[in-house]
């Protein structure tokens, strides 16, 4: 009973999370300027991350939780590298 | 698979509400973001996926591997620490370029540059006198 539920909500996120990406990917190829694909580029890595922690817990392992983590990390750092980029031109002075 | 049927129900109904409530209103804050029309009303949409988003499958993670393995499993808080100081910062970095960008180049409905260079002209002749 609880393992049906588990599966099925579990299926129902991911696919509400995957059309999320798709959302933001449609932006980032659309998106009239660079500060539009950098925005939805930053939603993507935060779609992914969620992903990524449902996977965690359709599989039962922890395992999953560093993965999500490192994409959090990179995901804040280039963010910031690329806001720099289009502020200054150069990212590291 | 790993012994999903040892969960008690009650565990199952409330992570399987969290998973989708966060998901949810990820689905909700990306819909905004290819929605909006001018970049800074997008900017707010998103940020609906990094607050309620992740805390709700965070939660609902926590939920699911503490009943689990039958002992509090609270790394997860780490992530959403993370997220919570980290998203604020790169918004304002990347709202902030946006608008040196349409500044610089005259765009239609930002402030001028020339409110923002004449507050910082004034503030040193105050304080020199």
């Amino acid at each position: 009973m609880s393992g049906v539920i588990i599966v099925w909500s579990v299926t129902i996120a991911q696919l509400l999370l995957a059309a999320a990406m798709a959302c933001a990917l449609l932006r980032l190829v659309r998106g009239p300027r660079a500060q539009d694909r950098i925005l939805s580029f930053d939603a993507l890595y935060v779609g992914a991350m969620l992903l990524l922690l449902t996977f965690g817990i359709r599989a039962g392992s922890t395992v999953y939780f560093e993965a999500a983590l490192v994409i959090a990390l990179l995901g804040f750092v280039s963010t910031v590298a690329l806001a720099k980029f289009l502020m200054r031109g150069e990212v590291i002075e | 698979m790993t012994p999903l049927g040892d969960l008690p129900v009650w565990a199952a109904l409330l992570t399987g509400f969290f998973l989708i409530l966060g998901s949810t209103l990820t689905l909700l804050g990306s819909v905004g973001l290819l929605r909006f029309r001018s970049f800074y009303e997008r900017i707010h949409a998103p940020t609906l996926g990094t607050t309620w988003g992740t805390g709700g499958v965070l939660i609902a993670s926590i939920i699911f591997h503490s009943v689990l393995q039958s002992k509090p499993v609270l790394h997860e808080i780490l992530i959403a620490l993370f997220v919570t100081v980290t998203t604020p910062v790169s918004l304002m970095l990347l709202a902030r370029a946006a608008l040196y960008r349409d500044r610089s180049e005259g765009n239609d409905g930002v402030p001028p540059f020339e409110t923002a260079a004449e507050s910082q002209d004034e503030q040193p002749r105050s304080s020199g006198a």
